[in-house]
This record gives structure tokens, sequence and C-alpha cells, in this order.
């Protein structure tokens, strides 16, 4: 691969996993030169490598909304490679990144001004802390590429900027055993970056944190909403066919549009109930009392069935109120504990912990209301 | 703030004769669980740790042992189902560390 002859930022296609929709991607990409952030071509002595913005324009924006949302966030992802920044040479920074478009977005968008390499692994599209645990941004990735790319003949120094929560993947010692380059940890978030290359690599000890601010928090519930749909429409239609048969038993006349309101009615309280469990726990996070998270799902959602109950007391029975009480902290409280691996500070050994306790609770509590509450509708 | 989890749950362990004061883990650790005492690396926040893995990965002396994995609620109840999550591509959500119960 020495021979200057690869083409760049293109990977032999032998190269790229058997991924089928990750070869689909790379071959959405069959030149780079298209792409809106590529803005030209630099020529070097290991052949041309495009030139990236460090501005993101409406596609990009458009583009992170849609992966937010959950929109072909799996396909998500750019040609590994190597890439320039400004007009860099052989001194300058090399900085690696996964090929998630989003985190890659996210890295140069804080470059302006600056001159520097970035080298983009194969990840399958996937970010850089989920990649680095499964191993896909791994010591073996980082070698293979800057190899395959001809980084050595490239820069003259001999040292990779990797982001440090890429640190679960890669043995920085096997790196340089491997390859000769040494390895270091940048910050975890990408605005620090600037700080850091001015500081002669060195992260202040801000920078190794990771931080999980309300935005971020909340940059997080699309995703879980988008996944409650189905439930939701399941939920909608056993609410209809309840009433219905309720009606039936009842022998009272049964009438569409009055059934239909009916129904969504009594969705109300379980809908809302998701949003306090997918969105309000996640924004109260830090503020709601325990540590468990099935827990302060939990507290908020008997704060709910309380409310909801005080809300609609002339209208409801005490076993309405009941299955209210069954069911919606059981919604909250699994919802709460699903936030547990969208958030930076939970550990594999107590998700197990809390989930032994919760998850139980939460069938029981769950079934028991369901009971109830079919038995709402037919006394 | 520092959020906290549960507390004396995770599987960390460190042996500070292996250790050969080099910094790796001081450097990687999101979570600040260690620091430096005697110029070798301490455990200082063991509760804050979330079993990443980081700093096994980088110590060159293996003085530091602890079984990695995700903290994914979601992961493991699909894990029972024996379903793939796709929360997170392939690549996530890795259960491979998942004690047989």
């Amino acid at each position: 691969m020495s021979n200057g002859q690869i083409k760049l930022p293109m990977v032999d296609a032998q190269q790229v996993k058997s991924c089928d929709t990750h070869i689909q991607t790379i071959a959405n990409y069959e030149s780079a030169a298209e792409a809106n952030w590529v803005t030209g071509e630099l020529e070097t002595t290991i052949g041309p490598v495009y030139q990236i913005s460090t501005t993101l324009d409406r596609q990009d924006r458009l583009g992170a909304i849609k992966a937010r949302w959950g929109v072909g966030r799996m396909e998500y992802a750019i040609p590994p490679g190597l890439y320039a920044i400004g007009e860099p040479g052989k001194t300058s920074p090399v900085l690696l990144s996964a090929n998630y478009k989003l985190s890659f977005d996210y890295l140069r968008r804080e470059l302006p001004g600056l001159n520097l390499w970035v080298l983009v692994l194969d990840t399958n599209g996937i970010n850089v802390w989920c990649a680095a645990g499964k191993g896909s941004f791994g010591t073996d990735e980082v070698v293979r590429m800057v190899n395959a790319t001809g980084l050595p003949e490239l820069v003259s120094h001999r040292t990779l900027i990797l982001p440090q929560l890429a640190a679960p993947g890669v043995a920085a010692h096997e790196v340089r055993r491997l390859s000769g380059f040494k390895v270091i940890y940048g910050p975890v978030r990408a605005a620090d970056i600037p700080a850091f290359l001015n500081a002669d690599n060195k992260a202040q000890k801000e920078m190794r944190r990771t931080h999980f601010a309300l935005r971020d928090r909340l940059l997080l519930t699309p995703v879980e909403l988008t996944a409650l749909y189905k439930p939701l429409v399941g939920l909608t239609v056993f609410l209809f066919l309840l009433n219905l048969f309720s009606l039936l038993l009842k022998g009272q006349p049964v009438e569409l549009f009055p059934l239909l309101g009916q129904s969504f009615s009594d969705l109300v309280p379980f809908l809302v109930a998701v949003l306090v469990g997918a969105v309000l726990v996640p924004a109260l996070l830090p503020f709601i009392p325990g540590r468990a998270f099935a827990w302060k799902g939990w507290v908020l959602g008997i704060l709910w069935a309380s409310g909801y109950s005080l809300l609609a007391a002339p209208e409801t029975g005490w076993l309405q109120i009941t299955a209210y009480f069954l069911t919606l902290p059981a919604i909250t409280a699994y919802l709460g504990m699903n936030f547990t691996g969208s958030s930076t500070f939970t550990s594999l050994s107590g998700v197990l912990k809390e989930m032994k306790v919760a998850l139980p609770l939460i069938v029981i509590s769950a079934s028991l209301g369901l009971i109830t509450l079919i038995a709402t509708y037919f006394v | 703030m520092k959020y906290r989890y549960l507390k004396n749950v995770v599987t960390l362990q460190m042996d500070r004769n292996k250790c050969n004061g080099c910094g790796m883990c001081l450097e990687v650790c999101p979570q600040q669980v260690f620091i430096f005492n005697d110029k070798v690396s301490t455990i200082a926040d063991r509760d804050a740790c979330i079993e990443c893995g980081a700093c096994a990965k980088n110590c060159p002396t293996k003085a530091i042992n602890v079984r990695v994995g995700v903290g994914c609620a979601y992961a493991v109840v699909m894990d029972k189902f024996n379903r793939k999550s796709k929360c997170c591509g392939d690549a996530c959500c890795s259960l491979d560390n998942i004690p047989d119960q």
C-alpha cells in the first residue's frame, strides 16, 4: 500500500467488512467528492486527499434531526479514510474519528481555522463510544487504517490523537507496538479539541469528564419515543375493543364516533405516562430522589397516577383508580429503567442488580393493573 | 455535578503491586475513578465506575481487572428474549459478559 496508488479516502472493497447495510452505505458515496461536506482536494505525497468543510449546512442539520428521530440512523455513515481540514502538512496533528456521520459532523464543526488530518475508521456507522465498546473502534482497526491510508509516509511525526471515549476499545501500548504510532487520548468532547491542541496535547481534568446536561439528555429522548408507537397503537386498539365489548355486553347501542372518542380519552393517562417515562424522567433525572432508574420512573409514575386520579376524580371509581396506580407507575418505571442505556454513568453490574428487583415488580404490577383495568369495563 | 448510580456493585479490581505508575488509567477513565497515591494508581471512587473497561484495556501491566459491559437495561431485556438489541446497531450493547442466571 505504500506505492502512492491508493485512492483516498476510499478503502479497498475487500477491506470493507461484510455487513450488507455497510457496503450499501459505502456504495452510496461511490464518490466522496460529491458529498456536501467535501470542499476540495489536496495533493499529497500519497495521493489526493479530500478537504472537508468545518461548517454544517442544511443537509447536515436535517440529517442530524432525522438520525435523532431514528430515521436511517443505522445507515448514517461516511466512507472511512483520510481527510484534510484546512491545509495540513507533514507535522500536522492526526485526529481519529468513527464513521458515524453525526460523530464526524460534531468533530469537524469544532475545527475551523485549523490545519490537521482526520483519519476516519470503519466503525460500521456506529458512534465512537458504542463502537469502542464492541471493539470495531479498536486496536486492530486503528492499525489497519493507519497502514491502509499510507499515513506513515504522509506525516513525519508518530502521534495519533484519539477521542478519549475510544479507550474501551483501543490499547494504546498495543497500537504503538504494532504501528509505531503513539496514542494520545484527546478530550471527551470535540469542542475542547482546539484548547487541547493549543495546550500541547494536554487535556485539562475537566475535559476528561463525561457531561450529561439537560440538553444531552433530551436529545436522546426522541429515539426512545419512536420505539413506543407500536405498543401505543396496540393499546389504542385494545381500549377500543374493551369499550366495544363493554357496550355489547351491556346491550347498549354501538355508535362509532362516541366509541372512538371514549377509547382515545381512555388512552390519555397511558399516553401521558409514556411521555413521563420517556421524556420527563430523563429531563429530571438528577433531581428525582433515589439512584435506581426504575425507582425514579416509578416515583414520577405514582405522582402522575395521583394527579390523574384527582383530575378525573368525579368520574372514576376506586377500581379505576386502583388500575391506574398499578399500571401507570409500571410503565414509567420500565421506561425509566430503559434510559439506563442512554445515560453516561450506569454499569452493567448495577443495571443487572436493579433489574433483578424491578423487573418482577413491574411485571406483577402491570399484570394486576391490566386485570383491574379490564374489570372496570365490565362492572 | 457528578451523577451517582448504585453503590457497591461494580466489579473493578486493581492490583497496586503490578502498577508501574504510567497514569493511563487516570487519563482514559471518564468517571475519575482513579487517583495517584504514592506514585501508583489507586481506586478512589469505585462506585463511580461504569465498567467500560478503558482502564484495563490500556493498562500495560494488566494491573486492572473488570467485567466489561454496557449498563443498558433494554439490551439485557432483549438478550433474555434472545434478540439482538437494535438500539446501537450490532456493534453496541455487548452482552457477552452477562453472568448466567
